[in-house]
C-alpha cells in the first residue's frame, strides 16, 4: 500500500506546468525529483508546479523544491508553486517557504507572473 | 471523566513504502482522540518524518530492519513513540540554519525535524546504547 503519486508535465505559454497529485512523501520524492531534473535538462527553467490535487506534502517533497530553486534562478529561470491546497499550504507556511518560492492561487496567474518578467 | 489509557502498536519493515500505511495508522488513533481533519494530518505528517528519518539516515534506507510506532493515549494527551535499532542521533547538534541558507546550500536535511517540533508539544529522544532508539512525541489534547 505505498503512496500513490503521479506527475504530469505539459507546455503552458511560457512556461511548463508540472502537474503532481497524491502523496508526495519521503517514497515519492524521488519520482516528483526525476521529473523536475528531466524538464530542466530539456531546457525548462520557467516551471509551474501545479498542487491542485496534492493531498499531502512532506519535508521530503519541499527538499525537492528546495534543491531545484537556486538551479533554474541561475538560469534565468524560476520554480513557481501554485493552486495549493489549505493544508499543504501550510507545510509551506511553517517552513517559511512562502519567503522563498512565489506561490501562486492558479497555475494561470503563475504563467502570467512569467510572462510579465 | 473517568481515566483511561490506550495503547496501540505498529510493527512495520524500515521501506518508505510503509509510510502510507503509517500514515493511517497515526490518524485512526488521531482521529479516535477527538481531533479534527486539519489537526490528525499535521500528527501523521509529524509521525511520518520521524519514521521517514529513521528510515533513511539511522537505517540508511536498509529496508530489512524493523521500525516500531506505539501510540499512547489517555485523557490528557496523545503520544508516538518510534523504535528503531539502527544509528543514533542527537537531534540537539543538528544545525539551525536557516531555510534560506538551507536553499542557497541546495540542503534540505533538518526539515522533517523542524515540523516535528512545531506540531508536537514535547519531543523526546532517548538512546539505549547497543539496545534502541526513540523518539517520543507528545500532543496535549486539551490546551488552555
Amino acid at each position: 500500500m505505498p503512496s500513490k503519486f503521479q506527475v504530469t508535465q505539459r507546455p503552458h505559454g511560457a512556461a511548463c506546468i508540472l502537474a503532481i497529485e497524491g502523496f508526495l512523501d519521503a517514497h515519492t520524492a524521488p519520482e516528483f525529483e526525476k521529473a523536475i531534473e528531466q524538464a530542466v535538462q530539456a531546457g525548462n527553467v520557467r516551471l509551474v508546479v501545479d498542487c491542485a490535487r496534492l493531498t499531502y506534502i512532506s519535508s521530503a517533497g519541499l527538499g525537492v523544491f528546495m534543491s531545484f530553486l537556486e538551479d533554474v534562478r541561475e538560469r534565468g529561470g524560476d520554480l513557481k508553486v501554485a493552486a495549493l491546497d489549505a493544508n499543504v499550504y501550510q507545510v509551506f507556511e511553517v517552513l517559511g517557504f512562502p519567503a522563498l518560492l512565489d506561490i501562486e492561487p492558479t497555475v494561470e496567474d503563475a504563467v502570467t507572473r512569467f510572462e510579465g518578467a | 471523566m473517568a481515566s483511561f489509557e490506550k495503547t496501540f502498536t505498529l510493527h512495520v519493515p524500515s521501506s518508505t513504502e510503509n509510510l502510507a500505511m503509517i500514515r493511517d495508522f497515526v490518524s485512526s488513533i488521531g482521529a479516535r482522540a477527538g481531533l479534527d481533519d486539519a489537526q490528525v494530518l499535521r500528527l501523521a505528517l509529524a509521525v511520518d518524518e520521524a519514521c521517514a528519518n529513521v528510515i533513511e539516515h539511522a537505517y540508511g534506507s536498509e529496508q530489512f530492519h524493523e521500525v516500531t510506532i506505539h501510540g499512547e493515549l489517555d485523557n490528557d494527551e496523545l503520544s508516538f513513540v518510534i523504535v528503531d535499532t539502527g544509528r543514533h542521533f542527537d537531534p540537539a547538534h543538528l544545525q539551525s540554519e536557516s531555510v534560506e541558507e538551507l536553499v542557497k546550500q541546495r540542503k534540505s536535511g533538518g526539515l522533517g525535524l523542524r515540523l516535528i517540533r512545531t506540531i508536537m508539544d514535547d519531543v523526546q529522544y532517548r538512546i539505549i546504547p547497543g539496545e534502541k532508539n526513540e523518539l517520543r512525541m507528545t500532543k496535549k489534547l486539551h490546551k488552555d
